[in-house]
């Protein structure tokens, strides 16, 4: 063996090492930079989370309530307190609406008068049950799963509604699993 | 002065950069050269510069904390000795930068610089686009305000519709499952780290390649790129006939950086700087989200494409626009330079300018959205209602509690998201106005849940009213009841 190879030989190992030592530290990092997508598949990142008193949503009214996020850092300052939009049917039977259009997700808002929500972004338009009425949306506003429990009003809750994800999830929630059969 | 020629000769001993600092400012160029149009690719660069200046500038006082960040802004709108004119400076040093990029690269199509052998400064340069964009884009969520937030929100609802990959793309973009600190955090990671890391790594090899093959030179008409004799008659151009870039070629790059840096200034000085808004409290839904400028026609893009277009269109469209920018140089490497033998490429500029112009111009004033307050800040006009019968009154009453008036302007009052109502009875009968408010159709809600008969009659009666004086309404050809007939006659 010639002195050349030899030391063509020891140049590669060493590139060989550094470049296994470098996809060693590849894994750890990838993993974190992952964190967002992994957390969810560990423990997830939907929870019950009550709104209020039912007595605080009258019957045959929409309106609007607010929740701290299941999960919450320090940092995270108001963008943790969500809004969505309460439907009291008749007394019994409710319906939470995402406040994000179901088109780009900007914030739709109620109007009692004429009884549709409508989007101020592309102008998307939903009836008061949440069906898409006109304009870009390709579906209904999202719904939450809820259920009354001790007198609140409890929704599971915890993801930005977006179309890919309740087309994606289509048996998780935001699809109401556990609803009443819908009004007459 | 000594001390200066000795103290510089020590550092040139070791560091040895003098003479080639001094080669690279002599370079030869081609004479024409020397020309106010061969300035933006510098000035694009003065402007980097700049805003990487303003830009540490602002990070000493400014919080990358969701919770913080709004609050930073307005200390630095308000209490800090003249933190807004550097918030300004950055602002409008942003909209400058792009602005000059795209001339910048409109320049170099035009004078055909992307061909042989400059192909790769071309394909560097659409990177650099696309991190500009990207810089526009993530700085415009560091300024934490409603917009940022629902714009992020807009993000998140373009990436969800990526096939299979979406809800996790959404998750990496946000840094969890709602808009919220880890959010901001990585944002400004981007904007202050990743991309302007990037960006310099890009700007050095784009502007070693200018150096390296030479500026492109001036295009005549009929003087032909060939693969093959190209680099010879270059190198006549800039060593017989060329001169050196300093002093010759830099004078005008160095006047007009400095003339844009003060229009930056005097800008700022006048218009001060951007937002923020509102504070970034989702629960605050009294919102109209808008992007920034650079960003209004992709809003108005997303307005007017069919629904069932939106996502192909979105997802599909910039891969095709990116594709054909890298090929560009590959399937028009060789031949003619010169703008005015290149009809194809002045009209794609032209058109590419229209467009972007016409949706930039049509999202200035949104006809697409609901005006969410016409139904409570704006009045009908006096002259619509003016003389008019009790029920037709009551009907304009109903016209207006009922939010008609958000999306149907009377007297170019209102929204314009349906036709304008001024003249609608000339087209509809009262038969098919009927129809049309209670089964809606045509992208309009139907109301026949929310109005009783005696609002849709009212209402109704009042639409009929609506038509020119000189014009007469719209009636049924099969109905002759005397009432119609009654009417002026044709």
């Amino acid at each position: 063996m010639s002195d050349l190879s030899r030391r063509q030989v020891v140049f590669k190992s060493a590139m060989l090492f550094n470049g296994a030592v470098g996809v060693l530290l590849a894994i750890p990092i990838v993993r974190y930079l992952f964190s967002p997508v992994s957390r969810e598949r560990k423990s997830g990142y939907e929870n019950w989370v009550s709104l209020g008193s039912v007595h605080e949503f009258p019957a045959g009214q929409t309106r609007l309530a607010t929740y701290r996020n299941p999960i919450a850092n320090a940092s995270d300052g108001e963008t943790a307190d969500l809004p969505c939009w309460v439907r009291n049917i008749d007394g019994n039977r409710f319906q939470v609406f995402a406040i994000n259009c179901a088109h780009l997700g900007c914030p739709v808002r109620w109007f009692p008068q004429s009884r549709l929500f409508m989007c101020p972004c592309h102008g998307g338009v939903y009836y008061e049950d949440g069906a898409r009425a006109s304009g870009p949306p390709e579906r209904g506003l999202f719904e939450y799963a809820f259920k009354v429990v001790d007198g609140k009003l409890q929704i599971r809750a915890g993801e930005m509604p977006t179309p890919g994800f309740s087309a994606a999830n289509k048996n998780k929630t935001l699809i109401q699993i556990e609803r009443q059969p819908p009004c007459a | 002065m000594r001390l200066i020629r000795t103290v510089g000769n020590w550092l040139d001993a070791r560091l040895q950069l003098g003479s080639p600092i001094r080669q690279t400012m002599r370079h030869p160029i081609p004479r024409e050269t020397a020309s106010w149009a061969y300035v933006f690719g510098s000035a694009a660069m003065t402007v980097f510069a700049f805003q990487v200046v303003t830009g540490i500038l602002l990070a000493l006082i400014y919080v990358p904390s969701a919770g913080e960040a709004w609050n930073s802004l307005q200390i630095l709108n308000h209490q800090v000795t003249l933190g807004w004119f550097i918030r300004a400076l950055h602002g409008w040093g942003s909209n400058f930068m792009l602005a000059i990029v795209l001339i910048h690269m409109v320049q170099v199509f035009l004078f055909g610089a992307y061909k042989f052998p400059r192909e790769l400064t071309w394909i560097l340069g659409i990177f650099l686009l696309l991190m500009t964009l990207g810089m526009a884009f993530t700085g415009q969520v560091l300024r934490f305000d409603q917009d940022a937030y629902w714009g992020l929100g807009i993000g998140a609802s373009i990436s969800s519709r990526v096939p299979v990959v979406g809800p996790l793309l959404v998750k990496l973009l946000l840094g969890g499952p709602i808009i919220a600190g880890a959010t901001l955090s990585r944002f400004f990671a981007f904007h202050v780290f990743v991309i302007p890391g990037l960006l310099i790594g890009f700007v050095g090899l784009h502007l070693l390649l200018v150096l390296k093959l030479g500026i492109n030179e001036w295009p005549m008409p009929g003087r032909l790129v060939r693969r093959s004799d190209y680099t010879e008659k270059y190198h006549e151009l800039t060593h017989t006939e060329g001169m050196p870039f300093v002093p010759n070629g830099i004078v005008k790059d160095a006047i007009f950086s400095g003339a844009i840096l003060l229009a930056i200034a005097a800008c700022a000085l006048y218009f001060g700087p951007f937002g923020p808004s509102g504070q970034p409290d989702p629960r605050i839904i009294q919102t109209v989200p808008k992007p920034d400028f650079f960003f209004l026609w992709l809003y108005a893009l997303l307005s007017l494409l069919p629904p069932a277009m939106e996502t192909p269109v979105l997802l599909i469209g910039p891969a095709i626009a990116l594709v054909i920018l890298l090929a560009l140089p590959f399937f028009s490497g060789e031949g003619e330079k010169s703008w005015r033998r290149r009809p194809i490429a002045v009209l794609t500029i032209l058109l590419s300018a229209v467009t972007l112009g016409t949706f930039t111009s049509l999202a200035d004033h949104a006809p697409w959205s609901p005006v969410m307050d016409a139904s409570t800040a704006t009045a009908i006009p006096a002259k619509f209602v003016a003389g008019r019968t009790p029920i037709e009154v009551q009907g304009a009453l109903v016209f207006q509690s009922k939010q008609c008036h958000n999306c149907h302007s009377l007297g170019d009052i209102g929204g314009k998201r349906g036709p304008a109502l001024d003249a609608v009875a000339v087209r509809l009968t009262g038969d098919q106005l009927v129809r049309q408010v209670l089964q809606g159709g045509g992208n309009m809600p139907a109301y026949g849940k929310n109005l009783n008969p005696a609002q849709t009659t009212a209402l109704v009666a009042f639409l009929e009213t609506l038509h020119p004086s000189a014009q007469t309404p719209a009636r049924e050809a099969a109905r002759s009841d005397a009432s119609l007939t009654a009417g002026i006659q044709p």
